[in-house]
């Protein structure tokens, strides 16, 4: 065993806490400590989105996160998404558009999408917003999605209903 | 008991959507268990050679290590037909990236640190590990994927090759390609005494099943295989791979549970890839494009460990009217890594040098593509002599061209500009074909009314779980919640592999006859249940056998319209459409999305996806998915997908054809001709990077 | 991953004595790259040191009206900033063109100078690599070397620097500000990295143990246009196979202040210093941006696989040149 650090941090509402290896991420934290396995490790190396996870309400990669470095912050999972058995938006239009198929991605496109909209409605442009776009909310059109969502792979190829479902909820 | 809606062809949505959406959806390592031990393995980093020793002091100094297994203290496999899968019995290395060692810990930290510590030497040997046209080591092997032949002649070809008009003579080639899944093989190992369980990403629970059954020497029955939500495969989980054998060594080692997630950039060594193809294909042709000779010639390569051909030029024998005609395949045994299926073998790079060639030839007799196509029709398939059991080729084009708006586009080659930007459009046709295999399939009655289906399908996202259960509820006329499909499990009835776009026919098939053949049954007892329910068995393997001789193959029509960037030679697609005669449809919407996702994956192909074989190293530079790039959604256009009604009734019970492959045959050539439309660049060698375009547009005016 | 000992001091003199004595510990930022190379074997420290939550998270206005920009500033915050979009849009374009936003909501802007190479044999502990292990070679030379360096590469690497805020950072003149036991210094952009030559390993002027604390941006050229822009493989969330980033200042038709910088040409961001002087004075045309960008990629030595390079640098800066300079015609900046 490595050296040992205590963590505490909120995953989904509730408080966590466990001495820890220094090398665990924040991915094996909530995957093999949590029991939380609804994040997918695709690469381990932020080169999928598979694991992506809302950390004090942004969208990281929880791979390359050191759980250490986690300690006091708040994380939200897929499973920390929906209220009681009514799902959240995004995930009835991960449903309802057939926004997947293996559906291993499928987690970490849902809450890459609630972070997406985040931003869009903080304002803030990705590579395709134009320079003189207004203050305020970006709208999402079909090239912001596909820009904002691309940082999560879907090998089946689901992106067109991926892109469907986001704008539906982003609407 | 009736229903009013029609099940078979309805948009059904996934049955298990809500779990994969909330995250409770389980994969092979997601299963929770006790105890559980990780395990790590070691590639080799020689190409070629042996090992001489191996030092796991380091390694083993961490109390946390359980065991470091070698090829000097792994438990003894039996031999089975995939000499890939006898991992750390022998000092031998055949390719780099095999494994050589494996490292167990009570943790993930500690397993991945304990095979970073173990220091292994080698005696190496030359190596030979780069296909070339002229390789010395080719040869034509006895069949070939599929286990199709290998040659195939008819006429004489040279002769009227070299009597024709119009000649078209030009070389393809297609790179390696990784299927990539993004589950990447995994599995979790536990033992029971003398029962194995095993949770593991593969398509095939009952393949996966014999195959470990027969490595550590149990009966099947002892081995149960669960792969009940599998993160994609594409191929490269068709048939068992090394990681499951690995963690069923290590889980019997040290007598605990072991997961092992193959970390992603060891996948490409050890999980099968598509072979890199060079084919040369020459059209001797009439001026009006008549085909009178057609050659198409693959050369491709597998490894020393296995012979693996991919059947490039079968197609040919499938596609157009030729008198004409050869195909041959040549194959060189490389110290490489073992190639293996990877979606639509043989179709997918045979379709691009294929179609790209019709499109040359073409431009070389003026005639339009969709044209040039429906005049070389043929009355029955080439090769075989046989009749098609249903072929709506020329409709899928037609449909398409119309739907495309094909027929309004300026054919000149550069013709259309916007902005800066070079704009151009394709077509190519599709196929693939309509497979079964043998499965058998259980369908109980309770007697509380519900049903329960139960045949070891895969469901790896083509939505099997979904349509078998239309189809069961179809034919049992009762409504679908009524009816529960048990998939994923190798305890279940045995079935085929989740492969050769085979899966919907060769499960649906013995679905279909076993809740015939039970409400049948009910009917005669006049719909009473005993307390036991009722239970009838159907095997389709006789049914099989007995089907007449056709040609039986799906179709279709890709366009596509991309515009490039003259200054950077960056192409993107700006849209694609696929339409596709398959048979009866039996869900529209998990059918519209695995034609789009094929469509998806050979825009992948097309643009951005290639392996590249490193001479001195012996392995693909490519390993993760930094570097090998899958399309991105900002890659990805809008894809518009049609199917023409297809009424066949001499398929199987459903009249259904395979789907999941189709849709990648044929874009990476749309593509590529749409590149040639746009900027008189043929790019025959794939994929389509800047870099080839960057230099071959250098005489082109710049920016305006 | 081998252990490593963890601390997350509050204050940068606490980081840098943390590191003093101690010559296999790093700091960790947004952990991006570090994390990555960690769990690849590449990086090996004994102790990590976490700078992420130091106070270096302000972006603000310098009172010579130029902006400061806190090293852990995360990438997504400071290209999202109003002040950076109207005032320095290339910085907005240049972060915004590279990873993915998850990527950038976690990284850090003094981690994404300190990047290391993306080659593909310093990313594999199984093979050599003179900048990994010194001494032991390079096979980039002979090996897989398409999105590999053009431009001021050695005999011993020809690893290219990643980042794409780099790029336009050196275009702006930028300054990085320093700390470290011997107290703090400043440094321009282009000073901070620097090309193989013989000691691959270092790819920065940094000692051991300096900290970047700061970005800091002189005020905007008036008048100038700028842009930034990438050409890479796939359309979003990879990297560039050659970049450029240009400021332009046109006055009476002729080039009053010009600036070009490269990316993933060269081991650090390419300032194409002969083509700005080269164009300095001269009329603001296409011929003249060929010329002048021509003499700077003279000094090319491609190797057998990258050659394209050349044009494809070449053909990007001068189209984004050509379109500042007449900004009717191209994509306004």
């Amino acid at each position: 065993m490595g050296a040992m650090t205590a963590v505490t941090l909120d995953i989904n509402g509730e408080r966590f806490s466990r001495e820890l290896d220094n090398r665990t991420t924040l991915l094996d934290l909530l995957r093999e400590h949590a029991h939380l396995s609804g994040a997918k490790k695709g690469c381990d190396h932020g080169q999928c989105g598979a694991c992506t996870v809302l950390l004090d309400g942004h969208r990281v990669n929880s791979c390359l996160l050191l759980a250490v470095a986690m300690d006091g912050t708040e994380i939200t999972t897929i499973e920390g998404l929906a209220e009681g058995d009514t799902l959240h938006p995004l995930q009835q239009a991960f449903v309802d558009h057939d926004a997947f198929q293996c559906g291993f991605c499928t987690p970490g496109q849902i809450c890459s999408a609630v972070g997406a909209i985040a931003e869009a409605r903080a304002g803030w442009p990705s590579a395709v917003t134009a320079e003189d776009a207004p203050e305020g909310p970006v709208e999402l059109t079909v090239p912001e999605v596909r820009e904002r969502m691309s940082g999560n792979l879907c090998r089946c190829g689901a992106y067109v209903n991926i892109v469907s479902a986001v704008r539906e909820v982003a609407r | 008991m009736t229903t009013t809606q029609p099940l078979l062809g309805a948009p059904t949505a996934r049955l298990e959507a809500r779990e994969k959406v909330t995250g409770a959806a389980r994969y092979a390592t997601d299963h929770p268990t006790d105890r559980t031990a990780y395990a790590w393995p070691v590639p080799a980093t020689v190409v070629r050679g042996e090992i001489t020793s191996i030092d796991t002091t380091a390694a083993l100094a961490d109390p946390a290590v359980l065991a470091v297994l070698t090829h000097q203290n792994a438990p003894r496999l039996h031999e089975t037909d995939d000499p890939n899968l006898a991992v750390l019995q022998s000092p031998h290395v055949a390719h780099r990236g095999q494994f050589v060692a494996l490292a167990v810990a009570t943790s993930l930290e500690s397993a991945r640190a304990a095979a970073e510590a173990i220091r292994v030497t080698y005696r190496t040997e030359p190596h030979d590990v780069v296909l070339t046209p002229d390789h010395p080591g080719l040869y034509k092997p006895d069949e070939v994927n599929a286990g199709l032949p290998t040659d195939r002649e008819h006429g004489d070809f040279d002769t009227a090759y070299a009597n024709a008009p119009v000649r078209i003579d030009a070389v393809y080639e297609t790179p390696a390609l990784h299927n990539h899944p993004l589950e990447p093989h995994a599995a979790t190992a536990l033992w029971d005494g003398d029962d194995l369980t095993v949770y593991d990403s593969n398509q095939d629970s009952s393949g996966v099943q014999r195959t470990l059954a027969q490595l550590f020497g149990l009966a099947n029955g002892k081995v149960h295989v669960v792969n009940e939500h599998v993160g994609g495969g594409f191929g490269a989980k068709g048939t068992a791979r090394p990681p499951v054998v690995l963690a069923a060594m290590a889980a019997r080692t040290v007598r605990r549970p072991v997961k092992l997630a193959l970390p992603r950039n060891q996948l490409a060594a050890v999980t099968g890839y598509r072979a890199p193809t060079i084919q040369r294909i020459r059209i001797g042709a009439d001026p009006e494009g008549h085909i009178e000779a057609l050659a198409h010639e693959a050369i491709t390569q597998s490894s020393t460990i296995t012979e693996f051909v991919e059947q490039a030029a079968a197609p040919s024998r499938t596609m157009y009217n030729a008198p004409h005609s050869r195909s041959t395949h040549r194959v060189a045994q490389l110290d490489v890594p073992t190639p293996s299926w990877m979606r639509a073998p043989g179709e997918c790079p045979g379709m691009f040098a294929l179609e790209s060639a019709m499109d040359e030839l073409a431009l070389a007799c003026g005639v339009d593509p969709i044209e040039l196509r429906t005049r070389n029709e043929p009355a029955v398939e080439p090769d075989s002599g046989l009749p098609f059991s249903s072929r709506h080729l020329v409709e899928c084009l037609r449909e398409g061209a119309c739907r495309f708006g094909w027929h309004d586009r300026d054919a000149r080659i550069g013709g259309r500009r916007e902005g800066r930007l070079l704009i151009g459009s394709g077509v190519a046709a599709s196929t693939f074909p309509a497979l079964v295999m043998p499965s058998q399939a259980e369908a109980h009655a309770a007697a509380d009314g519900s049903y329960e289906v139960r045949v070891s399908a895969s469901d790896i996202g083509t939505g099997a779980r979904t349509v078998l259960t239309q189809i069961a509820a179809d034919t049992l006329g009762v409504p679908l919640d009524s009816v529960r499909v048990r998939v994923g499990s190798s305890d279940l009835p045995p079935a085929s592999v989740a492969g050769g776009s085979s899966g919907t026919a060769s499960w649906g098939w013995p679905v279909h006859k076993a809740c015939t053949e039970l409400r049948q049954r009910l009917a005669e007892r006049g719909y009473a249940v005993p307390e036991q329910g009722i239970t009838v068995a159907a095997d389709i393997a006789q049914d099989i056998d007995e089907r007449e001789d056709l040609a039986r193959h799906a179709f279709g029509a890709q366009f596509a319209e991309v515009q490039v960037d003259p200054a950077t030679g960056e192409t993107r697609v700006r849209r694609l459409l696929g339409v596709f005669a398959a048979g009866r449809i039996l869900n529209s919407r998990t059918a519209r999305s695995q034609f789009i996702g094929g469509m998806t994956m050979g825009l992948g192909m097309a643009l951005l996806e290639g392996s590249t074989m490193d001479p001195a190293f012996g392995d693909y530079a490519e390993r993760d998915l930094a570097a090998y790039h899958v399309a991105a959604c900002a890659d990805v256009p809008e894809i518009d997908v049609h199917w023409i009604e297809e009424e066949d009734p001499h398929l199987n019970p459903m009249g259904s054809k395979g789907i999941g492959e189709i849709g990648i045959v044929g874009t990476a050539a749309a593509i590529a001709n749409a590149v040639h439309h746009a900027t008189g660049v043929r790019v025959r060698a794939l994929p389509i990077h800047p870099d080839v375009l960057v230099a071959r547009l250098a005489d082109q005016p710049g920016p305006p | 991953m081998k252990e490593f000992r963890y601390e997350r001091p509050t204050d940068a003199d606490a980081a840098v004595a943390l590191l003093t004595d101690a010559p296999a510990a790093t700091y960790l930022g947004g952990g991006t790259n570090l994390v990555d190379l960690m769990k690849l074997g590449v990086a090996a420290p004994d102790l990590v040191v976490d700078v992420s939550r130091l106070p270096f998270e302000e972006i603000e206005e310098t009172d010579g009206g130029g902006l400061r920009v806190g090293a852990a500033v995360r990438n997504s915050t400071l290209a999202a900033r109003r002040m950076v979009r109207e005032r320095y849009p290339i910085v907005s374009e240049a972060l915004l063109s590279g990873a993915s936003a998850q990527l950038r909501n976690a990284a850090t802007i003094g981690g994404n100078l300190l990047q290391r190479t993306r080659c593909l044999y310093f990313q594999d502990v199984g093979k050599p690599c003179n900048k990994r292990q010194p001494g032991s070679g390079c096979p980039a030379r002979e090996g897989v070397h398409r999105d590999l360096a053009i431009l001021g590469a050695s005999e011993h690497c020809v690893a290219t620097h990643p980042s794409d805020l780099a790029v336009a950072l050196v275009a702006l003149d930028a300054m990085v500000h320093l700390v470290s036991a011997s107290g703090p210094r400043s440094l321009p952009l282009t000073e901070l990295h620097r090309l193989p030559g013989d000691e691959p390993q270092r790819d920065t002027v940094l000692r051991h143990g300096e900290l970047i604390t700061a970005v800091e941006l002189p005020p905007p050229v008036p008048e100038a246009r700028s842009a930034y822009r990438k050409a890479r493989d796939r359309a979003s969330y990879s990297f560039a196979l050659a970049s450029v980033a240009a400021v332009l200042q046109v006055r009476g038709g002729l080039v009053h202040h010009v600036r070009i910088a490269f990316g993933a040409l060269a081991a650090k961001p390419w300032r194409a210093r002969v083509a700005e002087e080269a164009l300095l004075g001269q009329p603001a045309t296409a011929e003249a941006f060929e010329e002048a960008v021509d003499r700077e990629l003279a000094a090319a030595r491609p190797l057998r696989d990258n050659g394209y390079k050349v044009p494809l640098a070449r053909r990007l800066a001068v189209s984004v040149l050509t379109d500042l300079a007449a900004p009717e015609a191209g994509e306004p900046r």
